[in-house]
């Protein structure tokens, strides 16, 4: 079935429900203001079942409704992974049989990021939510330079160390800082190396769209929940080829 | 409430030996060092203001004029206020100018008497300095008498992030209308690698505003009317860390801001600034916040964000005791640390609350008269927003339950966006819920075996690395990823060319007023 509706707690029955805070006191206007805002996002009929005044001139409103819109679910676009999700011990032995020498990775957080958080778990040898980085992998030689690397230096390690892969961490959206330092990133390292000798450039960070890698001039972009594990399966993919 | 672990006090003594034992090598180092930002925390205290049109200030062109003549070793003290008496200059902010146009020669003195006459001048001007430290520190404590201070532990500690300071305090203030009683202003990403403190009040920042000393004066101002009109003394909090640690701390002393995050190893491990320069800006910038009566809040919390909870449990009790230490030889007093710690468990592992409230309650029992910074989950936010607010109020509960000083709101929004109004209000609620219903819950709470035996576990884990620690170095042990599992060595990490070895004619004046 392609077409669905929200589910509250029957088949079809369109419920959701909303937060949010309005600018204005609390009172009956400012209640009416709230079920309106609903409406105009398609809840029908809405339901005010809580509301809350902030401060002097601010309310916050819960509101649960029927929504009249449908989705289709074959006409939803996603990055599917495309790779297949090796273990440990198969990265490695593609590595060791296909490349036979280690693959080198690079990694960093660029420009004034400085959460290391995203880049650490997927590097670090303790990793996240019990899955090892990928330091933890023998045939991966991974190099952290952990957080506000510029790039300038990013791209003179990337060349110092023949990485094969860089990966960059962006956490930071502030005026849309991850997609200008990323695309300065991708810039530099067009300008400094010829095709066959760039790097394979990965970015990463939960507010990144998967589908814009093209536009922002990298290879593969992975969003939150990302686990090294996938980060690895897509290196060996990418530039060693299939595991069979 | 000491006493419901039953720790045995030799152990515990045996610890802080062990701390005081591995932390002493450092503080020789940091007596025999100085540093860039040392140094020009001396001149801000001894009156040099303003920056150059490229917003560069003038400490730190007057620094660089000085170090280029006769190099760091000597302070900067000697050799600056020898040119102003030897150029006749009066005033130390227009010699720096001259000096960044390369108009002064800067050079230590033969003559015993011009030293002398030069120390005497630059120690005159750094009392000064000190001299309006002390009474921030005197209106501070005026202005707590006068509308008091919160009328319940723990105080309540909220965080404004901006960027634009004019959008920070009508923020800061509606938080503190809500019951904030600490409010924190973000420093913006990246200043902390930043070799110099901006100038001026600051409308952009990245994810934060920036620390300047006109931004601390504004806040605090502002801080000082909501004060009046609530009757309850607002504290303000920013962060004495990175490259310009000790100028920051000077700057907080002059412009009375409350609290402080100053951690003596968080530069090295997660921003990868030298160890030894971190250690000495750490020792100066201690010294400072001890005069103006300052708390400080330490950073363990973080450790927590890398390593896991459970396993590394133990070195956040290394890290407290560190910076116990650290914090009393630089002159701090117990209630002056903000030891800090954090609620970073797995939610799923079996027993996560009870393993916290050992924790908690370990770090309650070691130092039962400081106001430990209570820090919330983090890590194990996951976008669920239901379900984090559940594990900040269980958060909340621990922290109450515990004893904590200060107790840092957190938000069920954390890893998805800087908090709304909305968010802020909801935690807000949480914690006025749990304190209100289960604030004087500890009275009924008695700690059965299996928190008193983890809190034993992880106080022997903690002697354990303390002593290899000690045969190791502390040094070498940050080298080798003991602390959040990075690995920092000594002769690595950003701001180590402004390091330099004190010569034996090393003078500061400042120093001497703090020792």
């Amino acid at each position: 079935m392609s077409i669905v509706r929200p589910y509250g707690d029957a088949t079809g029955d369109g419920m959701v429900q909303l937060s949010f805070t309005l600018p204005i006191p609390h009172d009956k206007r400012a209640e009416g203001a709230a079920v309106q805002l609903a409406g105009k996002m398609g809840m029908d009929p809405a339901m005010l079942v809580h509301a809350k005044q902030m401060g002097d001139g601010f309310t916050f409103f819960v509101v649960y409704g029927k929504v009249n819109h449908l989705v289709d679910t074959d006409k939803v676009q996603v990055v599917e992974r495309d790779f297949p999700l090796l273990s440990a011990k198969e990265v490695n032995a593609v590595i060791k049989r296909r490349l036979r020498r280690r693959l080198n990775v690079v990694g960093a957080c660029i420009g004034t990021d400085a959460h290391t958080v995203g880049i650490d778990a997927i590097l670090n040898l303790k990793g996240i939510a019990g899955e090892k980085g990928l330091e933890y992998y023998s045939e991966l030689s991974v190099t952290n330079m952990g957080a506000q690397v510029s790039v300038p230096d990013l791209v003179e390690t990337a060349r110092e160390k023949k990485a094969d892969a860089v990966l960059v961490s962006q956490v930071v959206t502030q005026r849309d800082a991850h997609l200008l330092n990323t695309r300065a990133m991708s810039a530099a390292f067009r300008e400094a190396l010829p095709a066959g000798k760039r790097p394979l450039l990965i970015v990463g960070g939960p507010r990144f769209d998967e589908l814009m890698a093209g536009d922002l001039g990298v290879d593969r972009i992975f969003s939150r929940g990302t686990t090294p594990r996938e980060v690895a399966s897509y290196l060996v993919h990418a530039l060693v080829g299939s595991s069979s | 409430m000491a006493g419901k672990l039953d720790l045995d006090p030799r152990v515990v003594a045996r610890a802080r030996k062990l701390a005081a034992r591995a932390g002493q090598p450092v503080v020789d180092l940091a007596r025999s060092h100085t540093t860039v930002s040392v140094e020009r925390a001396v001149l801000r205290l001894a009156g040099v203001r303003g920056a150059d049109a490229d917003g560069i200030p003038w400490v730190n062109r007057l620094v660089d004029a000085v170090r280029e003549d006769v190099g760091l070793g000597h302070g900067v003290a000697v050799p600056v206020f020898h040119a102003l008496a030897s150029t006749g200059v009066e005033d130390v902010t227009v010699l720096a100018q001259k000096a960044a146009a390369g108009a002064v020669r800067f050079a230590v003195p033969d003559k015993k008497g011009e030293i002398t006459a030069a120390r005497r001048a630059a120690s005159r001007a750094a009392r000064a300095g000190l001299k309006q430290v002390d009474r921030r520190r005197a209106e501070r404590d005026r202005l707590i008498k006068r509308y008091g201070d919160p009328k319940q532990r723990p105080w309540i500690y909220l965080i404004v992030a901006t960027g634009d300071i004019y959008e920070d305090i009508p923020q800061a203030q509606a938080a503190a209308r809500a019951g904030a009683d600490v409010i924190a202003v973000i420093r913006s990403t990246g200043q902390s690698l930043l070799d110099y403190v901006p100038e001026g009040a600051t409308r952009e920042g990245f994810a934060g505003t920036y620390a300047t000393q006109e931004n601390f004066r504004l806040m605090r101002a502002a801080l000082d009317e909501t004060s009046k009109e609530l009757g309850r003394y607002i504290r303000l909090t920013n962060y004495a860390s990175g490259l310009c640690m000790p100028e920051i701390a000077a700057l907080a002393g002059l412009e009375r801001l409350d609290m402080m995050l100053n951690d003596s190893m968080y530069g090295i491990l997660f921003r990868d600034i030298n160890p030894i320069r971190t250690f000495v800006d750490q020792r100066f910038s201690r010294q400072v916040h001890a005069r103006a009566g300052i708390i400080i809040n330490t950073g363990e919390d973080n450790y927590l964000t890398t390593a896991d909870a459970v396993e590394a449990a133990h070195t956040v009790t290394v890290s407290q005791l560190l910076n116990e230490f650290f914090a009393h030889e630089a002159g701090l007093e117990n209630w002056q640390l903000g030891l800090g710690h954090a609620f970073e468990i797995n939610p799923d592992l079996p027993d996560s609350f009870r393993l916290e409230l050992a924790h908690a309650l370990l770090a309650r029992e070691l130092f039962p008269d400081a106001p430990l910074k209570w820090m919330p989950p983090t890590k194990h936010m996951t976008g669920d927003v239901f379900r984090g607010n559940l594990l900040d109020g269980f958060f909340n509960l621990a922290g109450a339950l515990t004893g904590q000083g200060i107790l840092l709101v957190g938000m069920m929004t954390e890893a998805v966006v800087t908090p709304w109004l909305s968010d802020r209000d909801i935690a807000l609620q949480n914690v006025r819920y749990v304190l209100n219903g289960a604030g004087n819950l500890h009275e009924d709470f008695t700690p059965g075996p299996f928190i008193r035996g983890r809190a034993e576990q992880v106080l022997t884990e903690a002697i354990d690395l303390l002593e290899r620690i000690v045969d190791d170095t502390l040094l070498d042990a940050i080298a080798d990823g003991t602390f959040g599992i990075m690995k920092r060595p000594a002769d690595r990490g950003k701001g180590l060319d402004g390091v330099a070895k004190q010569d034996e004619d090393y003078y500061n004046p400042v120093t001497e007023g703090l020792e």
